[in-house]
């Protein structure tokens, strides 16, 4: 088995699994005929067909409520948002709705809503965002945003598995960008685990998604050119938070920077460092540091998105800030 | 209180009566009533009305227990409106499954929601159906046939067309049935949720209850439409108006409508024009309502009243019929109170349970915990600052 993108392990995941398993089935728009707008669900409905590959309405609220709906019946739905910027039309019912049915009604509502998220692509302010901290927010959903094709895969056939509603934020820079061999068998990344993308002994960067090869790419640069041991932690899973991973590399490195590509003001950084300032305050060696988007509309041109996203340059200058404090 | 044993009326297999035009060639013309209510059995009436009496006088005994503060939070009554909730929900089978709205205790109760169920929701019990996570009628039980609708509006009709899309993904003989109120037409979830469902032919029956008034928003405010039943038009699907406080007429619009949605004909609107006698809630005096209206729907369109005018006139019962059900309908509820008064309160850390599969709960933080503060608590760092051995688990 050759090496494929981690787009098509998104897909073999879901051909796996609607094999597997028949109450599994696809509902978008644009998914069938067409395979998706960056098609990803490509060849589904010729294996499958439209009983089980749903070109729906553009109707957001309509497909997450009827996915909600099949699954309080025993369906899998695994619902696509054309881009993940989508579910703020369906906000409703996936937070006062689906992660609500379990505790409130007793009605389980097992389904995957995916999509393609994040910036660095020129997609301008509707096509690139990071929404993720309203949902991780919300008691009831899980979230996941995995950076490798070995996670998306693996953790996409674990949110199909799982019997809550999993919120599955799939990078699209990455889509085409990143390759890797599948393991072999049936593979399965369990929710709630983050991963240690890099071993380091100076400094922890903690981050997902697209800035985790950002900051592999950062700890590259400062171990040539400072001699710096940097770990990075992929965090994979976003509901639940692995806090024992997270307590691991702060008390291992006591030198911590949180990145990511969501905005500032009530992103995860935040919520990560007030877990850190709780549990590991006495370890700390420096403020924790964040790295993030700046608070603005993520703007089209390459000047300005590249500004206002960050960067390499950026965690480099964070990292040597933290080691020298 | 036997459950189920009061619902034998549903779905007794009775064919309706079909007019004569569209029979087979060579038959004769034939008299029958064309409504499928000319085929309900005498004890099926009789039910109507049973539901109907056993939803007014529940509703009355939560006025009273409202007024002693025993219900902890608003109530909602659907004084007036009993006959749509009641007619429509007998209209399907067992295996059917509705989602009520707020006025459609009937539907429910007629899907075998029992009164001591009521009453423990509006009173916060630990042993209600929700276990006092949620508050008066919302709550379901797919079993039994219904599911329990959010405070949200609307937002019952997409999830009605992903039940019914999974009746037809799996061709099971179902049909859903949902309820909305006139306010909730403006909704974006109803519109696409109903455009869904149309667009799939999902075996779903909508109902537009009017009952004039969203809160305190008349229809006029709501929507420019002459009337909500025009909607399904734009929908491609067939609409249906009838007399939402007539039981019989009720149960006529609905029974075609649901026999269609199992053939797999699709989504039928149907309006049931009614009118909400009491305000959005128990504390609304109702001040935007013109004086009067409410007095002359009371008077000259009560839905009970008009019924038991029916049984006792051209349908042959007695007044000792219904007497009878107005006696066992006070006797059960009688029963549920004193039930329901006794049952527990929850217990507090129940409210840490099942927000997911897995984890199966969530822990109580450091401050319920008996604790003085997180850094009394706190774990320690053997020495301050950097060191490499691994720490003992554990934290927070």
């Amino acid at each position: 088995m050759g090496e494929i993108t981690y787009l098509e392990a998104i897909r073999e995941a879901l051909f796996e699994e609607m094999e597997r398993d028949r109450d599994v089935f696809c509902i978008g728009e644009d998914i069938g005929a067409y395979g998706g707008a960056f098609k990803v669900t490509e060849g589904l409905l010729a294996k499958y067909g439209e009983q089980r590959v749903i070109d729906s309405p553009i109707s957001e609220i309509a497909i997450v409520g009827a996915a909600a709906g099949a699954a309080h019946m025993g369906m899998r739905p695994v619902v696509e948002m054309q881009f993940i910027d989508f579910l703020a039309n369906a906000y409703d019912m996936l937070t006062n709705y689906v992660a609500t049915a379990r505790y409130r009604a007793f009605l389980p509502c097992p389904m995957v809503v995916r999509g393609p998220s994040g910036g660095y692509v020129r997609g301008g302010p509707f096509h690139s965002q990071n929404p993720e901290a309203g949902f991780v927010h919300t008691p009831g959903l899980k979230v996941v945003y995995p950076a490798t094709a070995e996670d998306a895969k693996g953790l996409m056939k674990a949110a199909i598995r799982d019997d809550d509603c999993v919120l599955f934020f799939e990078h699209k820079y990455l889509y085409r960008r990143i390759k890797a061999e599948m393991p072999s068998g049936d593979h399965v990344v369990p929710i709630g685990k983050a991963r240690v993308a890099r071993e380091g002994r100076d400094v922890s960067v903690i981050t997902y998604a697209a800035t985790v090869w950002k900051a592999l790419e950062a700890a590259e640069q400062v171990e040539k050119e400072d001699g710096l041991s940097v770990e990075v932690i992929d965090l994979r899973s976003l509901a639940p938070l692995d806090d024992e991973a997270i307590q691991r590399t702060v008390r291992k490195t006591s030198r911590v920077l949180i990145v990511h590509e969501d905005t500032r003001t009530g992103g995860l950084a935040g919520e990560i460092t007030a877990r850190i300032n709780e549990s590991s305050f006495a370890w700390l060696d420096a403020p924790v540091l964040r790295v993030t988007a700046h608070d603005v509309p993520l703007p089209y041109a390459p000047a300005l998105e590249d500004f206002v996203l960050p960067q390499v340059a950026d965690i480099v200058r964070a990292v040597r800030a933290l080691a020298a404090y | 209180m036997k459950k189920g044993s009061r619902i034998e009326g549903l779905g007794s297999g009775r064919k309706p009566g079909i007019g004569s035009g569209s029979s087979a060639a060579g038959s004769r013309p034939q008299t029958l009533d064309p409504r499928p209510s000319s085929s309900l059995s005498r004890a099926q009436l009789l039910d109507l009305y049973y539901w109907m009496r056993l939803t007014r006088t529940l509703e009355e005994r939560l006025v009273a227990l409202y007024r002693q503060t025993k219900v902890v939070g608003g109530l909602f009554r659907s004084l007036g409106q009993e006959a749509d909730a009641v007619g429509s929900a007998f209209a399907l089978e067992r295996r059917d499954i509705l989602s009520p709205l707020i006025r459609n205790l009937g539907a429910m109760l007629v899907k075998g929601a029992t009164p001591v169920e009521i009453l423990r929701q509006y009173m916060a019990k630990g042993d209600s159906p929700t276990r006092g996570r949620e508050l008066n009628i919302h709550f379901g039980d797919t079993d039994r046939g219904f599911i329990g609708q959010i405070s949200p509006l609307g937002d019952m009709v997409p999830v009605m067309a992903g039940v019914t899309l999974s009746f037809k993904m799996r061709g099971e003989d179902r049909v859903g049935l949902v309820y909305v109120g006139d306010g909730a037409t403006s909704t974006g979830a109803f519109h696409e949720g109903f455009n869904f469902a149309a667009v799939q032919c999902c075996p779903l029956v909508v109902i537009v209850e009017n009952n004039g008034y969203a809160y305190s928003t008349p229809i006029a405010k709501q929507t420019a439409a002459k009337q909500f039943v025009d909607k399904a038009i734009g929908y491609g699907v067939p609409g249906v108006q009838a007399d939402g406080n007539d039981v019989l007429a009720v149960y006529d619009a609905t029974k075609p409508a649901v026999d269609r949605a199992r053939a797999g004909g699709g989504v039928t609107l149907i309006e049931l024009m009614t009118y909400r006698r009491k305000g959005h809630a128990e504390h609304d005096n109702q001040s935007y309502v013109p004086p009067g209206e409410i007095e002359r729907w009371e008077r000259e369109n009560d839905p009970l009243t008009r019924y038991v005018a029916r049984l006792t006139g051209e349908l042959g019962f007695g007044e000792s019929d219904i007497a009878g059900v107005d006696q066992r309908v006070r006797a059960e509820v009688d029963a549920a109170t004193e039930t329901a008064e006794a049952s527990p309160t929850p217990a507090a850390l129940d409210a840490l349970i099942g927000i997911y599969a897995d984890p199966p709960a969530e822990q109580p933080l450091w401050f319920r915990e008996g604790v003085r503060s997180a850094v009394d608590t706190h774990e320690r760092a053997q020495g301050w600052g950097t060191f490499d051995t691994k720490p003992a688990s554990g934290g927070d």
